[in-house]
């Protein structure tokens, strides 16, 4: 610790000097969390991924793969992104995947005791509305793309999505992640409106093994779950038995 | 006179004196001084469940940058009686981190009047590293046996976790991981479970230059925790061969010079040592 005072002193006193010169590129007066990022941590762990909900008469269809990448390293090939928030109301999450942990985490707490207190099912509005405060809230600290969806009494089967920056809206089919980019054109001219659950888990079964085709952060098995006024059905669909489109 | 910033405080961790840090290191490194660096434990460490329990490995490698600093560090940190932890990352990290859990799990325990179980540990870490948004680089393997059998799980320094059957991390990770996809079963023998840790950390061993020396390994079950330090020693210092010594005689001596240095006895004291 002695050893430390002579050079502090020498840097005050070259500050003084340095006050006339001007601070490196490399400190900008913006997000500085981005800028000063420490160089001796890893790149942070993200989903990649590709998530998508649908809503169909008497409940909603979710799907997500399962890939976790730090970097170029796959951290974990059989990831759960299809998380539970209340017993009939789920989260798929993609982006940084500590923030949406710890934000599940949060909401679900909150959920449950909001449920508490009402003492009947919390509504999906008031998960997705959970959600929305807070990614608009710490939207600079966050990076965080949500898709909530299931099933309430009042309302049916409902998909709103969250995504990065804290907008929240509802769509009868939404699709989320790096991998969503892939498939908005083959969503758009294959959803119908009014498909039965079984058309539901094939269209999103379809367009989640298109989608992890093409992209690099997408991949695993496809993760499939149904939840309705009965409850959660879950099944996963392995590499091999995924659906196949190209020849070559 | 600096700027002062003109920002009201938002309460919570401040990281304000990062940009001053960043002003100091390039100051510093204009008159050709480098700030200090961290010590990473670079690493490999593993885990596995099998049959009656979970199986911790770790290499014992600690590295400065390009230099050991310690050949037999132990990586695998006491959380509880039957909850083991493997830190890689950051070594004051890691070993602070788990010290700190080890305390609290403690507390928490008495509190409840339970053993503790894994999940809460794996919960209580990963609530402490988001709050510091990966700023403590520690990563983590939790594996240990509670009342819900034995569970594992790996812990991100940005605060994500996952839970898996088996798991490696560190900068060995990518070899030890092949060795574990390779020969991984569920519910595996003792004996070959050991083995294949043995084998994966020793993958990490030879095929990472930020690991390396030994092997040691934890075994967790419902009965009994082993502990086996230096389990494996895949690599030995090597023998020297020939000699190096010459004979007297060898080198030819030319001149010989002998200077006599005078030194005066200037003070003289006796200090007595305070023994009480």
């Amino acid at each position: 610790m002695c050893g430390l005072l002579p050079g502090v002193l020498q840097l005050r006193s070259s500050f003084k000097m340095a006050a006339a010169l001007q601070f490196p590129a490399n400190v900008s007066t913006l997000n500085t969390y981005n800028d000063l990022y420490p160089d001796w941590t890893q790149r942070e762990v993200s989903t990649g991924t590709t998530i998508m909900a649908v809503e169909f008469e008497g409940g909603v269809v979710i799907g997500a793969d399962s890939r976790t990448t730090t970097g170029a390293y796959i951290a974990n090939r059989v990831t759960d992104k299809l998380t539970p928030i209340h017993e009939r109301i789920f989260c798929c999450r993609s982006g940084s995947a500590a923030d949406t942990q710890a934000i599940a985490d949060a909401v679900t707490y909150q959920l449950g005791f909001h449920s508490i207190e009402l003492d009947e099912a919390p509504l999906v509005q008031t998960a997705a509305s959970l959600f929305r405060e807070m990614c608009y809230r710490y939207r600079e600290e966050l990076m965080a793309g949500i898709i909530v969806a299931g099933w309430d009494p009042r309302r049916g089967g409902q998909v709103y999505t969250v995504p990065v920056g804290g907008m929240m809206t509802r769509q009868p089919v939404s699709v989320g992640g790096s991998g969503s980019s892939y498939i908005y054109g083959y969503v758009d001219s294959n959803y119908r409106a009014g498909m039965s659950k079984e058309e539901c888990l094939k269209f999103t079964a379809e367009a989640l093994a298109l989608a992890m085709e093409r992209d690099g952060s997408s991949g695993g098995v496809v993760r499939l779950a149904v939840i309705s006024e009965q409850g959660v059905e879950r099944q996963a669909i392995l590499g091999n038995q995924l659906p196949k489109f190209s020849t070559v | 006179m600096l700027n002062t910033s003109t920002k009201t405080p938002t309460g919570g961790f401040s990281f304000e004196n990062t940009r001053r840090n960043a002003v100091l290191e390039a100051n510093l490194s204009e008159k050709g001084y480098s700030a200090p660096n961290a010590r990473k434990t670079g690493t490999t460490i593993a885990g596995l469940i099998f049959k009656d329990g979970v199986i911790l490995g770790a290499d014992t490698r600690a590295t400065d940058d390009m230099v050991v600093a310690d050949k037999n560090c132990m990586k695998i940190h006491y959380i509880a009686p039957k909850i083991y932890c493997c830190g890689a990352g950051v070594a004051a990290d890691a070993e602070v981190t788990t010290q700190m859990m080890s305390s609290n799990v403690e507390l928490h325990s008495l509190s409840t009047g339970r053993p503790p179980l894994v999940a809460m540990v794996t919960r209580q870490l990963k609530q402490m590293l988001f709050r510091y948004q990966g700023h403590i680089g520690s990563s983590l393997i939790v594996g240990g046996v509670d009342v819900n059998g034995p569970q594992l799980y790996s812990i991100y320094p940005h605060g994500s976790y996952d839970k898996l059957p088996f798991l490696t991390m560190g900068s060995g990770a990518a070899s030890a991981i092949s060795v574990f996809e390779d020969r991984y079963k569920l519910n595996m023998e003792l004996e070959e479970a050991k083995q294949l840790v043995r084998d994966a950390i020793t993958a990490g061993i030879f095929c990472d230059l930020g690991s390396g020396s030994n092997v040691d390994l934890c075994v967790i079950t419902e009965k009994t925790v082993d502990y086996l330090r230096a389990y494996d020693q895949p690599v030995q210092k090597g023998l020297r061969e020939g000699t190096y010594r010459y004979k007297p005689g060898t080198t030819a001596v030319l001149t010989k010079t002998v200077t006599l240095l005078t030194l005066d006895v200037v003070d003289e004291s006796v200090q007595v040592m305070d023994t009480e």
